[in-house]
């Protein structure tokens, strides 16, 4: 038997009309690592009136504080990054086509054909692909490195191109029924789940919300927004790819799918970057069940969170990591589904709900 | 001390698991440490004496977690997928027993690769005798630890986790045998080691010290056919470490430990490990930074389920390491 959590009315945030506008203007945002300028904007505009305290620190990090009330509250660092996987211009030729390279981890045989958005302006492109009239049978199995790919926007676009500049794929944000098809929903999910999270934050503990940078190149933002905050405990929320399809051959059951979708927010148990502590991960699956919030845990293995760098930071920080799953991850367009989202915030706003200092007391159990 | 090296080597404790190695290392020490405490990533450190004049704030570092496995699906016939906790080698799976935190028992077994071929671990499952998905008792995100029992061959000690629990063995009784020292010395039971020296930075950090010592296993070259080549050998002393691949021990250092030894009549040898890293690493990169060193205890096959030690250079790194506790550490 599990008991239903009674939730003051009112106070429990859900997904609707404002909060996918708010999704959408952040995954059609340009924000490659090292360059979150422009979901900074939005983050800032966003958390400027909710936060007790907001403040952009050297690499880029939005740090935004929700301060309780009463005594003994625990300081709960959640870090999403703003940052995405792209591409980055790095020479130019002739008729405005240029050399790039990739930013974060990105496989190469995603990017021909591509269309592509270039630089803080959004200059549209393509990144080119020989025709198949052109091409032999041969060359059609092999994969193209990415130093024989161009970015094309042509001459008068070109000129306003410099290397440096950034690019991420052209997809916009739809909605497809229950799904959504985005780019950068790894990791825009958490950023909204963020923005909504310190809208409602629970008030017995202070909310250390981090918007972090530089995640997809070595969770280097994460690291130093610990630093600053030196929080009690810690929670990544990210995307994870759910590789939930049938084996095409039917022949055997699919036993590496990382996470499914449908099946709620995916709690880590271990990545490449961090062994959760299992106090924290516990306390998750017991308020997803007490509460009749459909869970998943993340199938162990590679892959990684903020949490990675969170979790090492001074004398340690008790961290684990939720994240929203996401079909097809790192490439043009992912597909998502609403509920895991609505489910994901639930799940945290819940489980935050419950964060008293016993949770933490005592030593690490595994 | 070989009742207290079975107890530890049979106590399971993979990364990020070490509560019950924890537990049984601070019933070791209880009455010999003048402080314990517990860090947030669950390393066990352990004061002895205060730091005075001529003396420094000295950190050793012997990690109590081991290689292990985490389920990540168990299919409709009950069989278990699992990943690896640090570095597992798939060769050395096949046919070995695992041991769960809570007690279950299970067999390693492979899918059927053609002949002559390396498994990978996905190619591996855990059999732990269930008839399917719903009888068996394990689930995603348990972990368990190999199975092998302590083996005293006299001179030579075999068992399934003597890294790093030689070590651990090596740093309890350097701390019960340590009777005057000018420092401050905190043992730190790491835990994280072998899945990128967690446990040992978080310690580091907390306790801030002037001068740091890991304590490890590394690879010996003394087998047949042995490559790389590398100079070290089983019962020719404990290893000074020079350097590996994750850190430079202090040169000073170095220099230090080789005199102590030589005027303790302590045979010793030096060791270049060409591939692997210890928890030195993390206490030289500490803060400011932090000059470390490293006493190696040699060990053959080391990550496989039978990794081997010689008696008498674990007596000697234990001499070792209380001669170097015990009188101002001299960085020349």
């Amino acid at each position: 038997m599990t008991k239903k959590i009674e939730m003051s009315a009112g106070k429990v945030p859900e997904i609707g009309a404002s909060q996918i506008e708010l999704l959408e203007k952040l995954c059609n945002a340009t924000a490659v690592s090292g360059d979150e300028h422009e979901v900074r904007q939005i983050v800032l505009e966003a958390v400027k009136l909710i936060a007790d305290e907001v403040k952009v620190d050297a690499l880029g990090n939005v740090l935004a504080t929700k301060f309780g009330r009463g005594e003994n509250r625990v300081r709960v660092m959640l870090a999403a990054h703003m940052d995405e996987i792209g591409l980055m211009v790095v020479k130019k030729h002739e008729d405005g086509v240029f050399e790039f390279e990739r930013v974060g981890g990105i496989d190469e045989r995603q990017l021909p054909g591509k269309s592509v958005l270039v630089g803080r302006e959004h200059l549209p492109g393509v990144i080119g692909a020989k025709p198949i009239h052109m091409t032999t049978a041969d060359e059609r199995k092999n994969k193209i490195d990415v130093s024989a790919m161009r970015i094309d926007l042509g001459p008068e676009i070109g000129e306003k191109v410099k290397p440096g500049d950034r690019a991420t794929f052209a997809t916009r944000f739809e909605l497809l029924g229950p799904s959504i098809r985005a780019k950068a929903l790894d990791d825009r999910f958490g950023v909204a789940t963020l923005i909504e999270l310190l809208k409602h934050a629970p008030d017995q503990i202070d909310l250390l919300a981090a918007f972090t940078v530089q995640e997809e190149v070595g969770l280097r933002g994460a690291r130093v927004a610990a630093y600053a905050l030196d929080p009690n405990m810690a929670i990544a929320v990210d995307a994870t790819p759910a590789y939930d399809l049938p084996p095409w051959d039917d022949e055997d059951e699919n036993d590496r799918y990382n996470t499914r979708l449908d099946a709620g927010p995916a709690i880590y148990v271990m990545d490449f970057g961090t062994i959760p502590d299992r106090r924290l991960v516990n306390w998750l699956v017991e308020t997803a069940t007490q509460a009749v919030i459909p869970y998943q845990l993340r199938q162990p293995g590679g892959g990684g969170t903020d949490a990675g760098a969170i979790h090492k930071v001074r004398s340690g920080i008790p961290s684990v990591s939720v994240s929203v799953p996401v079909r097809y991850a790192h490439t043009a367009a992912s597909i998502a589904r609403l509920d895991d989202w609505a489910n994901t915030l639930r799940l945290l706003h819940t489980a935050l709900g419950r964060v008293t200092p016993d949770l933490l007391a005592g030593e690490r159990r595994g | 001390m070989k009742s207290l090296i079975q107890q530890l080597v049979e106590t399971p404790g993979p990364s990020g698991f070490e509560y019950a190695i924890r537990d049984v290392i601070r019933e070791a020490i209880t009455n010999v440490a003048d402080e314990i405490r517990v860090d947030a990533l669950g390393s066990l450190i352990a004061r002895k004496g205060i730091k005075t004049d001529g003396g420094m704030r000295v950190m050793v570092s012997a990690h109590i977690d081991e290689i292990g496995l985490m389920v990540t699906h168990i299919d409709e016939n009950g069989f278990v997928r699992f990943t690896n906790i640090g570095g597992i080698n798939p060769l050395t799976c096949y046919g070995g027993r695992v041991l769960f935190m809570d007690g279950t028992q299970g067999v390693i077994g492979m899918d059927a690769i053609g002949p002559g071929k390396m498994p990978k671990l996905p190619d591996l499952f855990i059999d732990v005798g269930a008839t399917s998905k719903d009888d068996c008792p394990v689930k995603v995100g348990d972990v368990c630890g190999f199975e092998r029992p302590f083996l005293d061959l006299g001179k030579r000690m075999v068992a399934k986790s003597m890294d790093d629990r030689i070590a651990a063995a090596v740093a309890i009784e350097a701390l019960k045998r340590l009777e005057h020292t000018p420092h401050e010395v905190h043992f730190v039971f790491s835990t994280q080691e072998e899945v990128g020296l967690r446990g040992a930075t978080t310690a580091a950090y907390g306790v801030d010290p002037d001068v740091g010592f890991a304590v490890d296993v590394t690879r010996s070259g003394d087998t047949p056919r042995f490559s790389p080549k590398m100079a070290t050998a089983l019962g020719d002393g404990p290893a000074i470490k020079v350097r590996d691949s994750s850190f430079i021990a202090d040169p000073r250092l170095v220099a230090w430990m080789i005199k102590a030894a030589e005027e303790a009549g302590i045979p010793y040898q030096l060791e270049v490990l060409e591939a692997g890293g210890t928890d030195g690493r993390a206490i030289q990169l500490t803060r400011s930074g932090v000059p470390a060193g490293c006493v190696s205890i040699v060990c053959r096959y080391i990550h496989s389920p039978s990794e081997m030690v010689d008696s008498e250079d674990v007596e000697n790194a234990v001499k070792l390491l209380v001669k170097l506790l015990s009188e101002p550490i001299i960085l020349g």
